[in-house]
């Protein structure tokens, strides 16, 4: 049951990978790295029972932040440049 | 018993809807329509899995952790979405409808 999980969750990730790789413009490729964040927050989860030690869904948890923080983070980062912290010294 | 099979039943359609999810991100031409295909499949996705796991979790502190990942899930991925094609429609990448032609076919 965990393993047939497993192996769509990884199939996933391959198909998503290709598309970071291939995707023509920079979006395409935060939206695949995006979705790949959470495919392998949902691959430990499903890791953590087939094991089952049940404490890697504190490693999923983590993941699924810190996940989040990059993909905002990356996408501050293309659309103002630089990492536009607080502004006050590019507006002199 | 029940349990085991609803579970068994949430796993696989999960599965299968990410493999749809990741099979839609290939065959939309566009990034916004491939992001309608990601946005809805990658959150499916998510619920019927930690469903899954949390049916077999029972009541514990693992069903609590599987919970509180479906939550931060929940929130946290459409946001993230929106904020990827409101940084695309700021960053200029026009949607391909039939007139104006989009970047090219991938």
């Amino acid at each position: 049951m965990y393993i047939t999980a497993s192996i769509a969750i990884l199939v996933t990730l391959g198909l998503v990978l290709a598309r970071a790789l291939m995707g023509p413009t920079v979006y395409d490729r935060i939206a695949a790295i995006n979705m790949f964040g959470t495919k392998i927050v949902l691959l430990i989860a499903v890791f953590s029972f087939l094991s089952g030690q049940q404490d890697l869904l504190d490693i999923a948890l983590v993941y699924a932040l810190i996940n989040f923080i990059g993909v905002v983070a990356v996408l501050r980062l293309v659309a103002y440049g630089d990492f536009h912290s607080s502004g006050e010294e590019n507006k002199k | 018993m029940i349990v085991d099979a609803l579970s068994w039943i949430c796993l696989v359609a999960g599965g299968l809807v990410g493999v749809v999810g990741a099979v839609g991100i290939h065959r939309f031409p566009d990034f916004y329509s491939r992001q309608h295909a990601t946005g809805t499949t990658d959150t499916l996705c998510a619920i019927l899995i930690l469903l899954g796991l949390g049916l077999q979790a029972g009541i514990s502190l693992a069903a609590f952790k599987i919970a509180l990942i479906f939550l931060f899930l929940i929130l946290t991925s459409p946001t993230a979405t929106h904020a990827l094609a409101n940084a695309a429609m700021h960053g200029g990448l026009k949607p391909k409808t039939d007139s104006t032609p989009g970047e090219g076919k991938s």
